[in-house]
């Protein structure tokens, strides 16, 4: 239950109680309880909304970052991810395999805004070692949702 | 000059959608619940594979009962699915959709006179295709109160000593009735008693919502040598443009029917079989989200149809419902008519499907929830506007 719950508003959370009742044939109160639990258990952490900003007149520019770190003895890389996602500016850290530790992506008004960032906040923390800047040129497709596209309906209007 | 046309063809009535269509088409801005085709876009793998057997250059014929490695999948995806046993070498044909196996599994089996079954309201080609055959058609009009299952009663009452064979149309287009195993049990008894054959067209087979898996009818005892199994990938990996699909029978009818087949079509697009070799290899999670979709879909229009006071029986299959619009006094027709002139939402009149089909309209659930609930909207509005 709880999984087919999650399986559908993670693409569309706005949808009306009452409809997803019956379109996952439950009734309202289990959903509302199911949903409230799943808030209070933090498996549901908030219902964002996915804005293409390219489409907007607001100037946004966000980069993903690679972050090289030392772990710290006793807390392995928790306490350092805590030091940088603790930054509002920051949109997500991971903590990742491969050539480096972590990725971050940030979100600023423009470049420089970024840079600032990197500069002054991230490389001089204790523990980082080095940070590569990666500027998002163009958004394609976020969480699962292709950002450019205008689907029409093409089919014919009848057919058997 | 003389008459250039054929007689049967001419005699023959074009389709009832066809009609309808050309009233939606002159109206830009309707909402169209009348599509008899899934909304998804074909599997991206499979689009993929597609272009990737064009960038090869795969372009020429197929052997005309298809490529080897597709039948292969197909006859083990049968046997995985449904529990049938076809081989591939020999008792399977691809064919351009399941409509050209319909047609050729027809011409395969008729003698001028042979009656053929029709459970109605059902697809549209049965009919002309029988006539086309030299058959003589022979209608059974299902009931709502059965939940337009066939019975044995109607069954055995439409049985004459010309019958050759019977039409099994389920899931079902457009009433979305599906046939369980023991709706099917006393059915196959009759064909077996009556030494009848049996032409299943299953093309929704893999949209069944009742939470059993679907079962063929050719998967009863004594029932594979006396049947055709039709499919297709139109509407279980959204297709429908693909136009591929597949018939299996004992070998002595496919023999005949790939003769047709070769002197008439050639082989299927070779294109997209080598497109179906992945459809049906690795796509069983896309079809399973599509159902879960269609599902969610089906629920939400019988809801409604039931907070408005719209009688509708809940259908299993397909991605159609059937609503019955009796009580408001008109026509399929009319009430097709007059909601898309008053409320500019495009439904298809139940008799486009046959004359039982009067007194329902079918309606599609190919289309996304959003639209599904604008339309419903408008539905509403007329219902109270018009209940009598």
């Amino acid at each position: 239950m709880r999984e087919k719950i999650l399986n559908y508003i993670e693409h569309n959370s706005r949808i009306d109680m009452s409809d997803l009742a019956v379109i996952l044939g439950c009734d309202e109160v289990t959903l509302a309880n199911e949903l409230e639990a799943m808030e209070d258990e933090h498996i549901i952490c908030g219902y964002p909304t996915l804005i293409n900003w390219d489409k907007t007149g607001v100037e946004k520019v966000s980069a993903l970052i690679e972050v090289r770190v030392t772990p710290q003895r006793g807390m392995g890389f928790d306490k350092v991810a805590e030091r940088i996602y603790n930054y509002p500016e920051v949109n997500s850290v991971y903590l990742i395999s491969g050539n480096c530790d972590f990725m971050v992506t940030l979100e600023g008004r423009t470049l420089r805004e970024i840079a600032d960032f990197v500069s002054d906040k991230l490389s001089p923390l204790d523990s980082v070692l080095s940070t590569k800047t990666n500027f998002i040129l163009k958004k394609y497709k976020d969480h699962g949702t292709i950002m450019a596209e205008t689907h029409r309906d093409e089919r014919e209007l009848v057919s058997p | 000059m003389r008459n250039p046309l054929n007689k049967t063809i001419t005699e023959i009535q074009p389709s009832g959608i066809r009609k309808f269509f050309d009233i939606v088409a002159e109206m830009p801005d309707a909402i169209s619940l009348g599509v008899g085709e899934p909304d998804f876009d074909t599997p991206w793998k499979v689009r993929d594979e597609a272009i990737y057997s064009l960038e090869r250059g795969r372009t020429f014929y197929t052997s005309n009962a298809g490529l080897k490695e597709l039948k292969v999948e197909i006859s083990s995806f049968l046997n995985r699915r449904y529990g049938l046993e076809y081989n591939p070498t020999n008792e399977m044909i691809m064919t351009v959709g399941g409509s050209e196996a319909i047609d050729i599994a027809l011409r395969a089996m008729l003698d001028p006179g042979d009656e053929v079954l029709i459970p109605q309201p059902s697809y549209v080609s049965y009919e002309p295709c029988t006539v086309l055959a030299g058959g003589v058609p022979v209608f059974i009009d299902l009931q709502e109160k059965n939940e337009f299952r066939l019975t044995a009663e109607e069954l055995e009452a439409a049985i004459t000593d010309k019958t050759k064979i019977l039409i099994m149309p389920f899931p079902n287009n457009p009433t979305g009735a599906i046939m369980e195993e023991e709706d099917l049990a006393p059915i196959v008894d009759l064909v077996i008693k009556h030494d009848l054959f049996v032409l299943t067209d299953e093309i929704y087979s893999e949209l069944n919502y009742n939470g059993k898996p679907h079962i063929s009818v050719a998967s009863f005892p004594g029932m594979k040598e006396r049947t055709v199994y039709i499919n297709g990938f139109s509407k279980s990996h959204a297709m429908t443009g693909w136009r591929l699909g597949y018939a299996c029978a004992p070998e002595m009818i496919i023999q005949q029917m790939l003769k047709i087949h070769q002197f008439a079509i050639m082989c299927a697009p070779t294109t997209s079989q080598y497109a179906a070799v992945t459809a049906i290899r690795d796509c069983d999670a896309d079809v399973e989200a599509m159902r879960d979709e269609y599902n969610a879909r089906r629920r939400y229009l019988l809801h409604r149809f039931e907070d408005m006071g719209v009688k509708c029986f809940e259908p299993f299959g397909a991605f159609y419902i059937f609503p019955s619009i009796q009580q408001f006094g008109m026509t399929s027709d009319e009430f097709a008519t007059k909601l898309l002139q008053e409320k500019k939402v495009a439904v298809v009149p139940g008799t486009a499907f046959g004359k039982s089909g009067e007194g329902f309209v079918r309606i599609s659930y190919a289309y996304s929830l959003d639209a599904l609930k604008r339309a419903m909207d408008r539905i509403e509005e007329f219902v109270k506007e018009h209940n009598n």
